[in-house]
């Protein structure tokens, strides 16, 4: 369905092809990142067909580094099965979905994990009815598990460890599992905590629902790059860094104009008054001042897609800044 | 003398509507007692269904007559005992169903396609539609106008198909898989029972590939493999390569359909056709095919209509139609838990689409009188 002649014109040009991808982005004129096809919190589109949530801020935070326009991103849905062909052939300049960082992944997929832009972990989800307040006391419970997948495992091993019984209800999908708990045909759901949030956030009375303290895996969810490319890796780890780092200075889209003529020497570092940052990136000196400025920094991002004031209640838990008593931490900007 | 009998009225229970109810519903004792339990059942459910639908469902305001803009406004949400469906979540993003997130501006593009696509195929259904002929020219030319015009391009501005969505998607999987399919498979199934076996090996080779994979396979070939097979440096469009997929499929199956046509006609028939000095194709263009395809009307639809309700399985390749953009709808935060809703409403539409694509089969057996007598009448 492509234009021929556009098809003509690459064939033409295809030798050009084989630069860095930050200079395909670059002339291409926006950038091509894959999401989800929808999920609560990380990227959906909303009424009006703008892609919004944690992972799509992410997207644009890297074309506001590279263009300075948040516009200049084109949004390509992929599945948890396509997404990595799609990245893996070029039709996709990065990821950024939800995507958990493991070794397999990392080393053997060829992809390059820049950062985690989300810790989740698998939890559990009951009636508040079942009167129980950590999942060490579920011996003999339901529990719907999503068969194939990593929390099967997961699950098996907790309960194991923890020597408690449980009687599995196999599902497929999210959808099954939410009906299943709401219908009482399981006493336990478990899957990842932003989804047993999105779970809880739609059920027709949330307050009947209770998400257990106790988190089981590690799941890391972060955006990735092809292999090999190391400028573009830089470009968009950094990209995130800055917004873990303006937090941690308390720098945000409302007071980074006045944080201009701040006296921490960080603080001009990051919103390129001092250093030449932005020139060893081969971006504009500004890049970081407009992420913050047009995107925001981690902790407005987060409030406004997944915090405790959005449907999905996640506290920050592991999420917040290292200096606040989770592990979000970002090297030095210097 | 007068030993006629004066006509009687026919018993009063064989007329009239206590009649049809005695004939049709009532006629003996199971029957009776199903028909029974049929009434219960719909007595039970279509008001309920109604209510929940229509009377107390929101369409834009809520009961307190507040524009509904997130899930907590619904009526349903605010009184569930009370509240039937919330349609503003459709009402809200009714664009996006329709178009995806083709740019606003230009949305006059898909809307002009639309239309153009009722004019293309309205007479080619309808045989006694006025000034028909000069219809069909538009009907041949109308793909190229709807591609440059959906695609941009000649002047237009170009919209990349990553920014279509909804139901354009599906028209266009669904237009264009039939449309493209039909001839692929009349080739194929005349290919399979040629007489050199090297094309009829080939075309029974590619018909049982392909009918041997699920589609969801084919859609992973062209999605992850097609590409491996091009030249480095041409990006194949997504779309395009869904689309290849979906065709290939469709004309294996569309082969079969018309193979199993080919098949009823009789022998004696294309010796006839032969005998007055017909070549290959004159005998089957002429002679054989349209009897064929007559007969084989009501699977053609079948599959037609399978393969328009099978398109909303490109939501595996990242595509997002009628049903992917249902489910973006749904887990955007502001509309969580209103599945019943989008579901519905996505069930309605693919329903009338296939609907009427049943009728108009419907129709047309009647028309040509498919099944009856056929050939050697």
């Amino acid at each position: 369905m492509k234009k021929l002649l556009s098809i003509f014109a690459v064939s033409v040009f295809a030798f050009a092809a084989n630069a860095g991808t930050l200079d395909d982005v670059k002339n291409r004129g926006f950038l091509k990142c894959g999401v989800t096809t929808g999920l609560a919190g990380f990227a959906a589109p909303d009424d009006s067909g703008e892609w919004a949530g944690l992972d799509a801020d992410m997207c644009r935070a890297v074309a506001v580094a590279v263009f300075g326009d948040r516009s200049k991103v084109e949004f390509i849905t992929t599945t948890g099965k396509s997404r990595f062909p799609t990245l893996a052939s070029g039709e996709v300049d990065m990821l950024a979905r939800n995507t958990t960082w493991t070794i397999s992944r990392d080393v053997n997929l060829g992809f390059e994990f820049v950062g985690v832009n989300f810790y989740d972990g698998q939890g559990f989800m009951i009636p508040s009815s079942l009167g129980v307040s950590s999942a060490t006391e579920l011996d003999g419970a339901t529990v719907c598990i999503q068969t194939g997948t990593t929390t099967e495992l997961n699950l098996a091993d907790f309960f194991r460890l923890n020597g408690i019984s449980y009687e599995a209800l196999p599902i497929e999908t999210n959808d099954e599992g939410k009906e299943n708990l709401f219908a009482g045909r399981c006493d336990v759901y478990t899957t990842d905590a932003s989804g047993l949030s999105s779970t809880r956030a739609a059920a027709a009375d949330p307050g009947k629902w209770l998400v257990l303290p106790e988190i089981i895996s590690k799941e890391p969810l972060g955006p990735l790059v092809r292999h090999g490319d190391h400028q573009w890796g830089d470009v968009v780890r950094w990209s995130l860094n800055a917004m873990i780092i303006a937090e941690e200075l308390g720098v945000t889209s409302e007071n980074v104009d006045a944080q201009k003529s701040s006296n921490v020497p960080e603080v001009l570092r990051l919103l390129g008054v001092e250093g030449s940052y932005g020139e060893m990136l081969e971006l504009a000196p500004d890049w970081a001042y407009q992420i913050i400025k047009q995107i925001g920094n981690y902790s407005e991002s987060y409030e406004a897609n997944v915090g405790p004031d959005t449907p999905l209640e996640i506290a920050r838990g592991l999420n917040a800044l290292w200096t606040q008593g989770g592990i979000l931490y970002a090297p030095p900007f210097r | 003398m007068n030993d006629i009998t004066e006509t009687r009225k026919p018993p009063v229970a064989t007329t009239g509507i206590l009649g049809w109810l005695r004939m049709n519903l009532f006629s003996n004792w199971v029957n009776s007692l199903i028909s029974i339990f049929v009434l219960y059942i719909l007595f039970q459910f279509v008001p309920w269904i109604l209510n929940w639908t229509i009377f107390a469902a929101d369409f834009k305001y809520n009961f307190n007559g507040e524009e509904i803009i997130n899930r907590e406004m619904c009526s349903r949400v605010l009184d569930p005992e009370n509240g039937g469906a919330c349609w503003a979540i459709i009402y809200v993003r009714f664009y996006q169903f329709m178009y995806g997130f083709y740019p606003r501006e230009e949305v006059w593009r898909v809307n002009l396609s639309y239309i153009m696509l009722a004019v293309a195929v309205v007479p080619l259904l309808f045989d006694n539609f006025p000034f028909r002929k000069h219809f069909l020219k538009f009907t041949y030319v109308f793909p190229v106008i709807a591609f440059f015009l959906l695609n941009g391009g000649l002047g237009l501005e170009s919209v990349s198909t990553n920014k279509w969505g909804g139901l354009l998607v599906t028209l266009v999987l669904g237009c264009t898989g039939i449309a493209l399919a039909f001839p692929l498979g009349i080739i194929l199934a005349l290919g399979r029972r040629s007489n050199l076996p090297v094309i009829s090996m080939m075309c029974t080779l590619f018909i049982e590939f392909i009918r041997g994979v699920p589609l969801i396979t084919l859609l992973f070939f062209g999605m992850v493999m097609l590409p491996l097979f091009l030249p480095e440096g041409i990006d194949m469009d997504g779309l395009a390569r869904v689309l290849v997929a979906v065709t290939l499929f469709q004309s294996a199956y569309m082969a079969e359909v018309i193979r199993g046509g080919l098949q009823a006609i009789p022998q004696g028939q294309y010796e006839a056709a032969r005998s007055i000095g017909l070549s290959y194709w004159q005998m089957n263009l002429k002679v054989v095919l349209p009897q064929a395809i007559r007969i084989s009307i009501p699977s053609i639809v079948n599959t037609s209509i399978g393969l328009f309700k099978d398109t909303t399985l490109v939501i595996i390749v990242g595509l997002l139609d009628l049903l992917g953009i249902g489910r973006g709808a749904l887990a955007d935060t502001t509309w969580l838990g209103l599945a019943y809703e989008v579901y519905f409403f996505v069930s309605l539409v693919f329903f009338i689409f296939t609907f009427a694509m049943s009728r108009y089969s419907l129709y047309l057996e009647k028309k040509l009188k498919t099944g009856i007598n056929m050939g050697a009448d």
